[in-house]
């Protein structure tokens, strides 16, 4: 089942205005994303090694999180320095590595850490509920945070629905293979679990219906700006000044 | 018995499914003030399919409804009519769809335009009564089956209904929970019609016990002398079931 481990705790990015997180989240992805040269990726992964410090998350599952992502780094360092074009390097074999390619990969592997550390820090540091509100609050349009919302909660009684019936399925000596009843089987299973997410939709729908619904959300979480906002507010602010000068400014 | 205290009234309801025969065949029921009645039916005998038209989610091909005295026809008469009359779906996972309890208890409050201070206060209250004390930030998916249950009962009763209607509300439940919807229901001061297969729940929650069969309802006599368990005592040779479904009482 899906946790939540980020969301409990009580340091100070967990105390910010969650509205204040995201729109901060997102202006610093397109920083770093944007952002080329290397003094500016470099300090932009010390930054968010730091919030994840201030955040005092378990290192341990941090770490896990980031393993599955350079998981797939690892496999772009595999191809593209061997494949983009530009000035030889070395040779490894009959294979030309690529001075441009490293370089390349290199970057993508400090944006995208930066990236998804200052996510962890910034946006797993809230629940999914209280993210939902602070998105509606920001005038994302409500049927996109609902989609969320409801995703959230419905996705875990899908998954419970759709390993009733794998069971009933292997019970009945069901043993997957590389067949065509495998596959039949499989889109039989998969075709039941839209017929019930379908059903499922109606019947939640009725029933908001019953406790008064007429097509407007509501929202019970009341955010406050405070002073430990503004503080944070100054911090970030010349924290993603310091990347862009590093980006525009050559230092001797 | 006066027009005001009749909650609900149907009269000569015919409702069919797309292609079907009629489940529901010029079927009379009349829920009145200050009653708690049980009904009964096969599956499929359409319980379900009744309690959905009282709440506007059906449409019957003819028939009147009323509520309160006035006749329902227009979209937002049942507007009216779901304010006033509570609803707990067989289901409690199609009821709770809010991240969080209190959240979900909030709904109902919230959109019948409660400010969000009071309808926090509202939803504290209800589960202090229900004794959920702790829950509000509990999230709902990672609840218990009964606790489910409760929970969906309380975002029912937090809108402070006239009247409740519960569809097999037992189903799947422990002893304790059901200990606990018991007593709770004996404590409402409110009328009720439950749906279920259990003659013993219905026993120790209502007085009088309806059936519905071939798309119309009977009544089945007095709860306390309806009940469907097997006796250990032998009758002849053979141990004997009181009150099934076709017996008239």
């Amino acid at each position: 089942m899906l946790q939540e481990p980020f969301s409990i705790g009580n340091s100070q990015i967990h105390r910010l205005d969650p509205r204040f997180k995201v729109v901060f989240a997102t202006v610093y992805a397109f920083v770093v994303a944007l952002s080329n040269r290397f003094p500016a990726l470099i300090a932009a992964l010390i930054f968010s090694f730091a919030l994840i410090g201030l955040c005092r998350l378990d290192f341990l599952e941090v770490a896990k999180r980031i393993a599955l992502v350079n998981g797939f780094i690892i496999f772009l360092w595999l191809v593209v320095p061997l494949t983009f074009a530009g000035q030889p390097l070395f040779y490894l074999g009959p294979f030309e590595v690529s001075r441009e390619g490293v370089l390349v990969s290199a970057r993508i592997t400090l944006k995208s850490n930066a990236i998804l550390l200052a996510f962890i820090a910034l946006i797993a540091s809230n629940t999914v509920a209280t993210l939902g509100s602070a998105l509606s609050r920001l005038r994302i349009p409500e049927k996109i945070v609902y989609l969320l919302l409801l995703n959230y909660r419905y996705i875990f009684v899908m998954e419970e629905e759709y390993r009733r019936l794998l069971r009933s399925a292997s019970i009945r000596g069901f043993r997957p293979a590389s067949n065509l009843h495998t596959y039949k089987t499989y889109a039989y299973l998969i075709g039941m679990l839209f017929v019930m997410a379908s059903d499922r939709a109606e019947r939640v729908y009725k029933a908001m219906l019953c406790r008064g619904f007429a097509g407007r959300f509501y929202s019970l979480h009341e955010f406050s700006f405070s002073r430990l906002d503004l503080i944070w507010l100054v911090v970030v602010t010349i924290a993603v000044i310091g990347v862009e000068i590093l980006e525009w400014v050559k230092i001797a | 018995m006066g027009e005001n205290s009749v909650i609900i009234q149907l009269e000569n309801i015919v409702f069919s499914y797309a292609g079907g025969k009629p489940v529901l065949d010029g079927l009379c029921f009349t829920l009145e003030e200050g009653t708690k009645l049980g009904l009964i039916g096969h599956n499929g005998s359409g319980k379900t399919t009744m309690l959905h038209i009282i709440m506007g989610l059906l449409k019957p091909s003819s028939g009147t409804i009323r509520a309160f005295g006035k006749p329902i026809e227009t979209k937002k008469d049942f507007l009216d009519v779901r304010r006033k009359i509570g609803f707990l779906f067989q289901d409690a996972d199609d009821q709770l769809f809010c991240p969080t309890v209190l959240e979900d208890i909030a709904f109902g409050p919230l959109n019948l335009g409660k400010s969000p201070t009071e309808a926090r206060k509202m939803a504290m209250e209800i589960l202090e009564r229900l004794n959920l004390k702790g829950f509000e930030e509990r999230v709902t998916h990672k609840l218990s089956g009964g606790e489910k249950k409760l929970v969906a009962l309380a975002t029912v009763l937090v809108m402070e209904p006239k009247a409740l209607i519960l569809d097999e509300p037992t189903t799947g439940l422990d002893e304790d929970t059901n200990i606990r919807i018991i007593t709770l229901l004996n404590q409402l001061d409110i009328s009720y019609v439950i749906v279920s297969h259990e003659y013993d729940f219905l026993a120790q929650t209502t007085r009088e016990i309806y059936g519905i069969h071939d798309g119309r309802i009977s009544y089945r006599g007095d709860s306390n002398t309806l009940h469907s368990h097997y006796h250990k005592h032998l009758m002849g040779k053979f141990r004997h079931h009181h009150a099934t479904l076709h017996s008239q009482a």
